[in-house]
This record gives structure tokens, C-alpha cells and sequence, in this order.
């Protein structure tokens, strides 16, 4: 139902809109201002790079796009649609539909296959078990060799399981990707091939790609760099 | 535990059938409390006659009178107790012969030194040897065994029923007693004849024989079985209550038990809930599954209880000689039970894992 309320008021306005939007953790003397007033607009088919040093309110803001939080002050329009004035499950709603996450440390599941993690999300979208099966197992093909499939995460090397929550991410043809320092614990060549891996999905399907990273190597594949210094926009490139 | 309980109860149940449950017992003297008895005089043979001639719908009197008494056989001697019976008092006992005969009418009417024995006397006093014409003396008197009862065991109550020696009532009453009194009338009630009316008559009858005024109380009692019945059954009743508040502390304890368990599992667990989350999970779909955990997991201790429960109950009413009741319902509502357990205390739990912050519970290390 909370779909549908989404999908009514989604109109030809950009993908994501950010105005003015400001974060505060904690309170009265102790408070820390993790987001001064941020004006972001990210328009289909991106590619966007996210850079700065820790603490700059990188990972907030990340936050706040993926709509697992809630700005403070200001807006986020996400199609058009306040998330700020959504319920905690109208969120998830909209994550369920249009965002992919790919965390920091892969966060997949220890206990299950490579391919039951991938279908993970296709389960809480209702999605019947054959045609779940199928769109996983085109999801694992699509970042790597095959093979993984029945394997647990404790069975595959750090690239194969950032490939597996890459899979996880596109399986359900997501808007946007948000990416999460995904090259952080790789060496160069793998991170290389995940990032050649994004930039295809992003060409070839448009998915719209935010990604947090700290390495300007990779930040280069994006097609705009924004730089983020103590809660605010300090400088955007390409 | 409740499975145990029923047992007792359908047991005190056949006990009281076996006494016959159409039974009238007439005491002299009131019960005035537990054990209390006052003092009266006793009955007499021609009272039970009065009973068997002037009340209706019976189908057996049995007057009789008990005394304790050691018993000699050779160099062996017993304690027991020594029942003077006359009339139909197999009938009305049930008692049944193993071996020999009964007493037949001669002997009761010319007080003859004869007797049966219960089947624990038999056993202290013969030993493997047949009893059947042997010579028992009790007190001064020598008498011939004749019979031997069938065994019936333990009553409920603890005490052993085939610790007794039957001799013909006039036997009783002039080579033992020394009297003529009568210390017990019991009256088997036809089939289908209220008992209730039975007694009404009775008591009604002796109150006449004993020109008892309507102002006084009665100096007998007439015993339903009923109420006796009634009386035992609750008290098993409530061993079954209180065997039953033991199971549901445990129950709790094992609440508590599942709730620690779910409790870990979702700390330990708080990553994928983040996870969960942050794909897109709604609250009520981890709430979902983790009370669906909690249930399983308890339903299977449910199961496996069941099981052990059902094999110890086997053995235990074995040991305690208590029958062995298979009551399905019991079961059944055992399971629901362990399910709801899982439920009601699987629910805090779940609801923890759904209320989580999917940033705080991705970060968790």
C-alpha cells in the first residue's frame, strides 16, 4: 500500500534532492553537528563519487540517502517524495524498491550460500521461489565466474564476497546503487575489476552509483567527485 | 505429571468399584471430625436382620465385627485383624475365594472354629505350604482353615487388605469378643436403585429402633461409598493440581530459558537484523521471524518432552503401581503449551531484533 503512495507522487523531478539538509547527534553542549546544510541533486544514471576524511558526515549523508536515517532539518526528495515525512516501514518499503546496498565489510550472511544471500532481498519483495532462483543466480553471473553459488561466505575470498554482495545489490534492479568504501579491504587489481564491474552496471543498465571511497584511483571511475569536509559540501568536480 | 495424576484417580476409582461402589456402610456412633467417632452403642445381629427384612431394594446384608488378634500357625505368629461376618459378606466386599469355600450356613449359625485367610496372612504364617485344613490359633481359640482369599493389594489409603482373618460372626462374638455386639453393617443397594433413598430408610429405620426423639442426633452414621468416593477422588484431584503447578513452574523456568536463548541469538545476530533491515525488511517480517524461531524451538523441546515424559511416566507408574492413563488431550494441550511458551517468550526477543536501528545493528562488531 505504502508503494503506491510512493509510485503516484513519482514524477519527472530528479532522482535524489537534497536541501538544506543538516544531521545533530546528541544534545544542549554535547552535540555534534554532523551535517551543516547540505543542497545535493543526483540525476538518473549517475555516477557519483563521495570523498573526504573521516568525520566529514560522508557516511550521514550516506545514510540518509539510503533512507536508513532521517535529516534533522531540510529535505530529501527521492522522486520527488519526502522521505523525512515517511514511517520507519515506508522506508524500508522504499529501500525494498529502489535502493541496493553494498556495506562496508560486505555484511553477507555466514550461515547461508552465496546464492540464498543474493535472494535474500528478492524474498522480502514477495518474490516467487523460481523466478527468485533465476534472477540470482543471472545476478552471480553477472559479477563473477560461476561456481559460488553453494558456497558460504567463510568459503570465499574478500573479492568473490564483495562480488556476491554486489550480486545482492543488483538483483533487484535497484535506481541507485550505494556503495560503501567497497574497494577498502582489496588490493588494486580486484578493486580495479569491481570497479570496471560498477561502471558496467552503470552504463549498461543505469543504475544510478553513489559511492563512498577514499582512494582518488577509484573515485576516477565516477563521473562527479563530491568532497565533504566538516558537514559540508566543500568541492565538486567532473 | 498430570498423566501421573490421572492415573491415581481412575485408580482410587477402581478401588472404590471393588468395594461397590452401591455400598452403605452403618457405624454406630457420630463422626464428629476426622477419625472422631462418639461413643454408642453398638449394633446388634437382630438390627441387621431389621435392615434386610424391612428395607426395600437391597441386594445383600453383611453385619460384622472386627477385633486385632495375633494368630499362631507352629512357631510363627501374626498381627492381623479378625472379622466376624455373617450373611452375604462376599457379595457385598467382593471378595472372591482362591482356593477352598466359603462358609456355609451351618457353620455360620453353629459358630464353628473355621476361617479363611487373606492372602498376606497365608503368606506369614504357611509360608509356600498349603494352609487347607490346617490348624491356626487365635487367642485361645483353634480354628480350621477352610479357604483362602483372592488377593486384592494395597488400598489407597496404604493399609494391605488381605491382612485379615474371616471367621463366622457368632464364632466372633462368643469365643472372641465376648459379646454380641456388631461393629458394622454394611448393605449392598440393588443395581439402579438410588443409594440416596436407600439411606433415607436406614437411617429413618434405626432412628425407630433406637427411639432416638426428633430432637436428637442420630447415634449411627449410614455411609454412601459415594461420598467416599468423592472424598478420595479430590484428594487425588488435588495432587493432580499440585503436580500440575509444578509442571507450569517449570514451564517458566523453561520460558525463561527460550527467552535467554532468543535473547543471545538476536545479539548475536544483530548484524544480519541490520541487514535485514536495511534491504528492506519490515518490522513486523523480523519480529515474524524470530518468534517463528522461538516457536520452533519450543515446540521441538515440546516434542522431545513429550517423548521423555511419556517413557517416564510409563516407568514411574510401574514403580508407584499407579496404572498407566494415556490421555491424548493432555498431550495435545502439552504441545500447545510448549508452542505458546515460544510465543509469549519468544516475543521480547523478536520484538528487540525488529525495533533495532538498522545503522546501529550494521555497525555492531
Amino acid at each position: 500500500m505504502n508503494t503506491i503512495v510512493v509510485s503516484k507522487q513519482i514524477s519527472h523531478s530528479p532522482l535524489i534532492e537534497l536541501h538544506g539538509v543538516t544531521k545533530v547527534y546528541g544534545t544542549g553542549g554535547a552535540a555534534m553537528h554532523a551535517l551543516r546544510g547540505i543542497d545535493l541533486r543526483i540525476d538518473q544514471g549517475e555516477f557519483v563519487a563521495v570523498m573526504g576524511p573521516s568525520g566529514s558526515g560522508k557516511s550521514t549523508c550516506m545514510n540518509i540517502l539510503g533512507c536508513l536515517d532521517t535529516p534533522a532539518s531540510g529535505a530529501y526528495l527521492f522522486k520527488g517524495v519526502d522521505v523525512g515525512k515517511l514511517s520507519r516501514d515506508q522506508r524500508a518499503l522504499l529501500r525494498r524498491n529502489y535502493l541496493g546496498f553494498v556495506f562496508q565489510g560486505y555484511n553477507l550472511l555466514n550461515r547461508t550460500s552465496a546464492l540464498e544471500n543474493v535472494e535474500l532481498p528478492l524474498i522480502y519483495r514477495g518474490t516467487p521461489a523460481v523466478e527468485r532462483r533465476e534472477r540470482a543466480l543471472k545476478a552471480l553471473e553477472a559479477v563473477g565466474p560461476k561456481g559460488w553459488k553453494s558456497h558460504t561466505p567463510g568459503e570465499l575470498s574478500g573479492g568473490q564476497q564483495q562480488r556476491v554482495a554486489i550480486a545482492r545489490a543488483i538483483v533487484t534492479d535497484p535506481k541507485v546503487l550505494l556503495a560503501d568504501e567497497l574497494t577498502g579491504n582489496l588490493d588494486s587489481a580486484h578493486s580495479r575489476e569491481i570497479m570496471e564491474l560498477l561502471t558496467s552496471f552503470n552504463s549498461e543498465r543505469s543504475i544510478t552509483i553513489v559511492m563512498v571511497t577514499h582512494e582518488p584511483d577509484m573515485a576516477a571511475y565516477a563521473g562527479r567527485i563530491i568532497r565533504f569536509l566538516d558537514g559540508v559540501i566543500d568541492s565538486e568536480s567532473g | 505429571m498430570v498423566t501421573l495424576g490421572g492415573g491415581a484417580t481412575v485408580q482410587v476409582s477402581e478401588q472404590i468399584a471393588s468395594l461397590g461402589s452401591n455400598l452403605l456402610m452403618i457405624t454406630p456412633g457420630q463422626r464428629i471430625g476426622m477419625g472422631q467417632r462418639s461413643a454408642a452403642v453398638a449394633f446388634d445381629v437382630d438390627d441387621a436382620e431389621a435392615i434386610a427384612r424391612d428395607i426395600g431394594s437391597i441386594s445383600a446384608v453383611a453385619p460384622s465385627s472386627s477385633q486385632g488378634v495375633t494368630v499362631v500357625f507352629g512357631n510363627k505368629n501374626w498381627s492381623t485383624k479378625v472379622t466376624g461376618i455373617d450373611g452375604q459378606y462376599f457379595k457385598v466386599r467382593n471378595w472372591t475365594i482362591e482356593s477352598g469355600r466359603e462358609f456355609v450356613s451351618s457353620e455360620l449359625r453353629a459358630g464353628k472354629a473355621v476361617c479363611i485367610l487373606g492372602a498376606t496372612v497365608r503368606k506369614e504364617l504357611f509360608g509356600g505350604q498349603d494352609p487347607l485344613g490346617s490348624n491356626i490359633r487365635m487367642e485361645k481359640v483353634s480354628c480350621q482353615v477352610i479357604g483362602i482369599l483372592e488377593a486384592k493389594g494395597q488400598s489407597t489409603m496404604g493399609t494391605d487388605r488381605d491382612d485379615l482373618i474371616l471367621i463366622p460372626l457368632r464364632t466372633f462374638q462368643r469365643r472372641i469378643a465376648g459379646n454380641q455386639d456388631i461393629g458394622l453393617i454394611q448393605v449392598s443397594v440393588q443395581d439402579g436403585v438410588s443409594t440416596d433413598k436407600v439411606k433415607q430408610d436406614i437411617e429413618q429405620l434405626m432412628r425407630v429402633r433406637r427411639h432416638i426423639s426428633p430432637s436428637e442426633d442420630d447415634s449411627f452414621s449410614v455411609r454412601d461409598m459415594k461420598e467416599i468416593a468423592k472424598m478420595l477422588t479430590g484428594t487425588t484431584q488435588v495432587l493432580t493440581a499440585l503436580l500440575g503447578a509444578v509442571a507450569a513452574v517449570s514451564l517458566l523456568v523453561g520460558g525463561i530459558g527460550i527467552m535467554n536463548i532468543m535473547l543471545v541469538s538476536v545479539t548475536e545476530r544483530t548484524r544480519e537484523i541490520g541487514v535485514r533491515l536495511a534491504i528492506g525488511a519490515l518490522t513486523r517480517e523480523v519480529l515474524m521471524q524470530f518468534l517463528v524461531e522461538a516457536i520452533v524451538l519450543s515446540s521441538f523441546g515440546g516434542l522431545f518432552g513429550i517423548v521423555l515424559a511419556l517413557t517416564a511416566s510409563v516407568g514411574l507408574a510401574r514403580v508407584l503401581q499407579v496404572p498407566f492413563v494415556f490421555n491424548s488431550g493432555i498431550v495435545v494441550i502439552a504441545f500447545f503449551f510448549s508452542a505458546a511458551v515460544g510465543v509469549i517468550f519468544g516475543y521480547f526477543p523478536a520484538r528487540q531484533a525488529a525495533r533495532m536501528d538498522p545503522i546501529e545493528a550494521l555497525r555492531h562488531e
